[in-house]
């Protein structure tokens, strides 16, 4: 929670965005891993301006090529430049990463909005499948899942999408339960509105600063699933390659004595990178946006 | 309390129930035919519709599934297509090194975590804190297989006194446990600092010290008893993610575990075995989320006298 200095006089109060503008930008944290992800963001869309050498040309005579000033991370076992398929596989994960939670946000906030709102036997109902869906592992049933479907990117987003939806329908509950009682909201409902329009018009933005937060920590938990699918072998058809599949594909490679470790090493790497950037960021917005935490 | 077992037990029924009907419906949905790719691509649409029929697989959805739930309730969980053993044979065999590699790991996880978290907590701010919450960062973020591809690269094939596979000898459990239970320990840190802190700085402690306890008593006795609850939830929480990391970490280090006979067998689609393998680790993770909701009934009475959380 961070203080602010100088005295915030009510009258300049600037609107609830702006405030929360104002508290992440004074979080050096929040505006480092802001910055790692808006270049990752960037990276991922412009991979084929940005990646040095076509991610899939083979130059046998560079097989597993030490890190070099011309290849940064090394070349992997058909001398494909591991740098440029690195910067590929950010495409894969970000996307898998952002649909897949905007898929478990839509199925998450209808499911927390009904079992808040309507309570009673919905809200039983729903909160009975809530405890279903977080009873187990994620990656045990996002596996059967993909078995289920077969590999590729769609179902990837699938998969993890359609399973993810657990935590942000327990969390719009939640908020849903509270802001119920509001006066604006009971005041609508006298006034003869609709439930919809209850739901969409007065609970709704009140639940997106609870959404901004589910979605940017749900990212790298995405991430992490998807790698931790492609390398059972359960992620994207070949020859896309996603970071996960990389360190998988290494594995037969690494070297008798481990001297081929940059293959294993650099794709992990960027995951990491991305990981902690996503959940640096989210803790950052969840202290910004969390008006409990604000004096 | 009594009221509050008997519908907490019930609830874990249904939870396990929906997860069975779930998983089957999940694996029997599945575009490719098992039976076609036991038999290769040469064999005929008979013996195709024969080895069906013997399997069951032509049964109705419903059938075929009430016979699958009534087997699970006499410990018969079906037959292997390709190994043409009983899968729960195939299951306890495995079990025993699962449950060696997790428990050995999250107990270690356990130790580390809580001496890192109590020692970064009593130095909060200095620089060994900063280090130490640091490295807690990387151990959560990191996937739990990169970290074990490096440790047999870094550490296994440098020290060939390290073995990089297999799970019988004491020393096997090195690499494995340390891959496994990183981000646990990492995330057990961070909870124990945190609740720590929180300890810390109230007036039992103050009363504590001036009472004349020596140091070490006071952090163990009267701030890390009262840390511990938070730590608890946590312990609960992680049970079902660490059986999850442990089908990751078998599959690096070879291990003969349940994790690597799930993985073995999708690719197989060997979907009795897999089948198996899921009920399996749902049916620990509900017993295990089961007692410590229990435990914490017995420790809130606010839970057990009916209250309902908003």
């Amino acid at each position: 929670m961070k203080k602010r200095k100088e005295p915030s006089p009510v009258l300049t109060y600037r609107g609830y965005y702006r405030e929360s503008w104002d508290l992440l930008r004074r979080d050096p944290l929040a505006m480092i891993s802001l910055v790692i992800v808006l270049l990752l963001v960037i990276v991922a869309v412009f991979a084929p301006l940005i990646a040095p050498y076509d991610p899939d040309k083979q130059i046998l005579s560079q097989r597993l090529m030490k890190p070099c000033m011309e290849h940064w991370f090394g070349c992997d076992e058909h001398g494909r430049d591991i740098l440029s398929r690195c910067i590929y596989g950010c495409r894969i994960s970000l996307s898998v990463g952002l649909v897949s939670q905007i898929i478990a946000t839509v199925i998450g906030y209808f499911m927390g909005v009904c079992a808040g709102y309507f309570g009673g036997k919905v809200d039983a109902a729903i909160s009975f499948l809530v405890q279903v869906f977080s009873s187990l592992p994620d990656l045990l049933l996002a596996m059967a899942l993909m078995f289920a479907l077969g590999r590729g990117l769609v179902n990837l987003y699938i998969s993890l999408g359609v399973l993810a939806w657990s935590r942000t329908a327990r969390l719009i509950r939640g908020t849903v339960l509270q802001l119920k009682e509001k006066e604006y909201v009971k005041s609508c409902r006298v006034d003869g509105g609709s439930n919809l329009r209850i739901i969409l018009r007065h609970l709704l933005p009140n639940c997106i600063p609870t959404l901004i937060i589910t979605i940017t920590m749900g990212i790298p938990s995405a991430i992490l699933s998807e790698a931790s699918l492609s390398f059972l072998g359960l992620g994207v058809r070949a020859p896309m390659s996603s970071w996960g599949d990389m360190i998988s594909a290494s594995r037969a490679f690494m070297g008798s004595d481990g001297s081929k470790w940059f293959y294993s090493f650099f794709p992990g790497l960027c995951m990491i990178v991305a990981v902690i950037a996503f959940n640096t960021l989210g803790d950052g917005l969840r202290d910004a946006l969390d008006p409990k935490l604000r004096k | 309390m009594k009221r509050y077992l008997v519908k907490r037990v019930l609830l874990a029924l249904g939870i396990l129930f929906s997860i069975s009907l779930i998983t089957f419906f999940i694996l029997h949905i599945m575009p490719g035919d098992a039976v076609a790719l036991m038999l290769g691509d040469t064999a005929d649409p008979n013996t195709l519709e024969t080895v069906r029929h013997n399997l069951g697989m032509d049964k109705p959805f419903p059938q075929q599934y009430l016979e699958w739930i009534m087997g699970v309730f006499t410990g018969d969980l079906g037959t292997s297509y390709f190994q043409r053993k009983p899968v729960a044979d195939l299951l306890l065999s495995a079990f025993s090194y699962t449950a060696k590699l997790a428990v050995v790991s999250y107990i270690i996880a356990l130790a580390v975590g809580l001496v890192v978290g109590v020692v970064s907590a009593l130095n909060r701010g200095a620089i060994l804190d900063r280090g130490l919450m640091t490295l807690t960062v990387v151990g959560i973020s990191a996937p739990s297989f990169w970290i074990a591809i490096l440790l047999q690269i870094f550490i296994g094939l440098r020290f060939k006194a390290i073995p990089i596979s297999g799970l019988e000898a004491p020393i096997d459990y090195l690499l494995p446990c340390i891959s496994l239970g990183l981000r646990y320990a990492a995330s057990i840190a961070r909870i124990t600092r945190t609740s720590m802190l929180e300890v810390m700085g109230q007036d039992f402690i103050r009363t504590a010290r001036a009472k004349g306890l020596s140091p070490l008593r006071t952090v163990l006795v009267h701030m890390l008893r009262n840390a511990l609850i938070p730590i608890i939830t946590v312990i609960g929480a992680d049970i079902g993610t660490l059986f999850a990391g442990s089908m990751l970490t078998e599959s690096v280090f070879n291990i003969n575990g349940v994790g690597k006979l799930l993985v073995d067998n999708i690719t197989k689609r060997d979907i009795p075995v897999v089948q198996g393998c899921v009920i399996c680790v749902a049916i620990i993770c509900v017993v295990v989320y089961l007692i410590v909701d229990l435990l914490y009934a017995v420790v809130d009475p606010n839970i057990r006298l009916g209250g309902e959380e908003a």
